[in-house]
């Protein structure tokens, strides 16, 4: 009953894994053909290469960006949303909605949106006047603004994501825990310090986790959006962009990909282990 | 996509329902944030029902109306196309991840073998490889097999989940054992076993993996580019980043093209959403 799985997992992810280690310390011809192992110093190579670097240091920074965001927006709605409002399931819909969109159709998007010369900022009026960088030179155009650019098309792709968890986590809250501290005297501030956040904990951990994953794998959004550039300062070549994009330095050398590619696996075990034992010992789990 | 499961008894006055200002304070901040959700779907649906001319001609402002350029995109764009690849690839994802996991789960759960520990482990482990690392590998593999630009090359890495695999074992942990030796008792085979008790038992959770899985694979963007070479095979994902690379002029084009492709997942989801929250919050919750 096991073999179906194994089988899958065994071909497609545990023998690629092994296999990329042994290519990511060769050179090969743009075929991916010919390759000539030169030894794993080329780990240490391209972890120092100033390319990758750049690539690292953009991708920590798109991580700050949309991560903490994406955090705080999605508990603020959910917690705006959470109250007995009349009609307040409209709202949770429409917060809700953006996880319907996959990363083509939110980046296709949010281009629209920002793209200098077709795009609609740029062609409302009063919008140009407000903020004349969004036609000249355009943010996603821009080297300083083109990665918070492209990071606010990410937060509010990912921001349903974020409100769907947060929602089911707070309806998760037992209602005695409000009401208790709410006869004591404690006001919504002092409840949501005291009771919800910390309730809250776990599903929190949760969300961080997989926006940081995100952020580190974010392809799709560089791609349609800026193409890693804008040149030459590869504002926005995140490292998952530098090892697939079609335009970067080590496209079509599958030994190089599989350098980085094993070093992007490398660091996000890393991260992913750093966060459980951080934040994951700071968590609640209730009893 | 709202979420429904409301706490169970709202008392008529509450600590937690705003009244008066309060709550008026609380619908204006509701309202502007839900506009600011809304606003990129907004402008996309008004670019995608606009004749050419217009579009640039006050973005903000619904109108003309013409379906023209919906059709455009459906035919010569071949979003139709693009669609029907989709959903067969989700759809055979979808199918043998859960046959698979449901295997997988019931051998771990209720079967006794020399090295269970070791190979769920193994399971595990495959959780942590993130898909960018045994890209490069399987790029390779699927051009070895000939499998490029097919709907099998779309599929076969995909068709076992360590996840969907842990999530279903959590449930028939569940299952006491005596019952499995009782049914063994009057002659009902593992299948039959599955089948009767054990399917029936996971079926929620079995809808919440299905959903995930027919989601995460329809918007899979990288996979699908690296594999699609013919304009034929690509998914609506790929699709879409074909039709804006060779549209850049026509927005309207591209943006019809993104509701398209959006369309169907909205409906998706809309009829799926009690599923969607169970299955994006089975990683959250322990146990």
């Amino acid at each position: 009953m096991l073999a179906p799985s194994l089988l899958i997992l065994v071909t497609f992810v545990l023998y690629p894994l092994v296999r990329a280690v042994w290519l990511g310390q060769q050179r090969c011809d743009n075929f991916g053909n010919n390759c000539v192992s030169r030894g794993f110093d080329q780990y240490v190579d391209m972890f120092t290469s100033r390319e990758f670097q750049s690539a690292l240091g953009v991708t920590v920074k798109y991580a700050l960006l949309t991560v903490p965001l994406g955090l705080v927006l999605g508990v603020g709605l959910a917690v705006l949303a959470d109250k007995h409002l009349r009609g307040v399931g409209v709202f949770r819909t429409v917060f809700s909605s953006t996880v319907a969109t996959s990363v083509a159709v939110a980046s296709l998007m949010w281009l629209f949106l920002l793209q200098p010369d077709v795009g609609v900022l740029a062609n409302v009026g009063w919008i140009n006047e407000l903020f004349p960088s969004v036609k000249d030179p355009g943010w996603l155009r821009d080297p300083g603004t083109a990665l918070v650019a492209v990071s606010m098309s990410s937060v509010w792709a990912n921001l349903g994501f974020t409100f769907i968890l947060v929602t089911a986590g707070l309806q998760g809250i037992p209602r005695d825990l409000h009401e208790a501290a709410a006869i004591d005297g404690a006001g919504d501030v002092r409840r949501f310090w005291s009771v919800t956040l910390p309730m809250l904990g776990p599903t929190l951990l949760f969300v961080v986790i997989v926006l940081t994953s995100r952020a580190f794998q974010a392809y799709g959004e560089i791609e349609l959006l800026t193409q890693g550039g804008p040149a030459p300062y590869d504002s926005t070549t995140t490292v998952t962009y530098f090892i697939y994009g079609r335009n970067s330095v080590i496209s079509g050398d599958v030994g190089l990909q599989a350098t980085a590619a094993v070093l992007l696996f490398l660091l996000l075990l890393v991260l992913s282990v750093l966060q459980l034992s951080g934040l994951g010992r700071r968590v609640h789990y209730g009893d | 996509m709202a979420t429904d499961t409301r706490a169970a008894a709202i008392p008529a006055v509450g600590f937690d329902r705003p009244r008066g200002w309060r709550a008026l304070g609380r619908y204006s901040l509701l309202l502007f944030v839900a506009f600011l959700v809304l606003f990129p779907i907004y402008t996309t649906i008004v670019a995608a029902l606009k004749p050419g001319n217009e579009v640039l001609n006050d973005p903000l402002r619904p109108g003309p109306f013409t379906l023209d350029v919906l059709r455009d995109a459906w035919s010569t764009g071949r979003l139709g196309r693009y669609l029907l690849n989709s959903f067969v690839v989700a759809i055979v994802v979808t199918v043998c991840q859960v046959v698979t996991s449901l295997l997988a789960a019931y051998a771990f759960a209720m079967l006794d073998f020399p090295g269970r520990t070791l190979l769920f482990g193994v399971f595990l482990a495959t959780l942590l490889v993130p898909l960018e690392v045994t890209l490069v590998v399987n790029r390779r593999l699927i051009d070895s097999l000939g499998w490029l630009n097919t709907y099998q090359g779309l599929a076969a890495p995909f068709l076992a989940t360590a996840f969907g695999t842990f999530l279903l074992r959590q449930v028939f942990l569940t299952l006491p054992r005596d019952l499995r030796d009782a049914a063994a008792i009057d002659g009902v085979g593992h299948l039959g076993f599955l089948r009767h008790v054990a399917i029936p038992l996971v079926r929620p959770t079995l809808g919440a993996l299905a959903l995930f899985s027919f989601l995460s694979t329809w918007n899979q963007y990288l996979w699908p580019n690296l594999i699609t070479t013919e304009a034929d095979k690509n998914t609506v994902q790929s699709g879409l980043r074909l039709l804006a690379s060779t549209n850049l002029d026509e927005p309207n084009l591209v943006m019809a093209g993104t509701v398209i492709a959006a369309i169907p997942i909205f409906v998706v989801l809309i009829v799926f959403q009690r599923q969607l929250v169970r299955g994006l919050t089975a990683g959250a919750v322990k146990g």
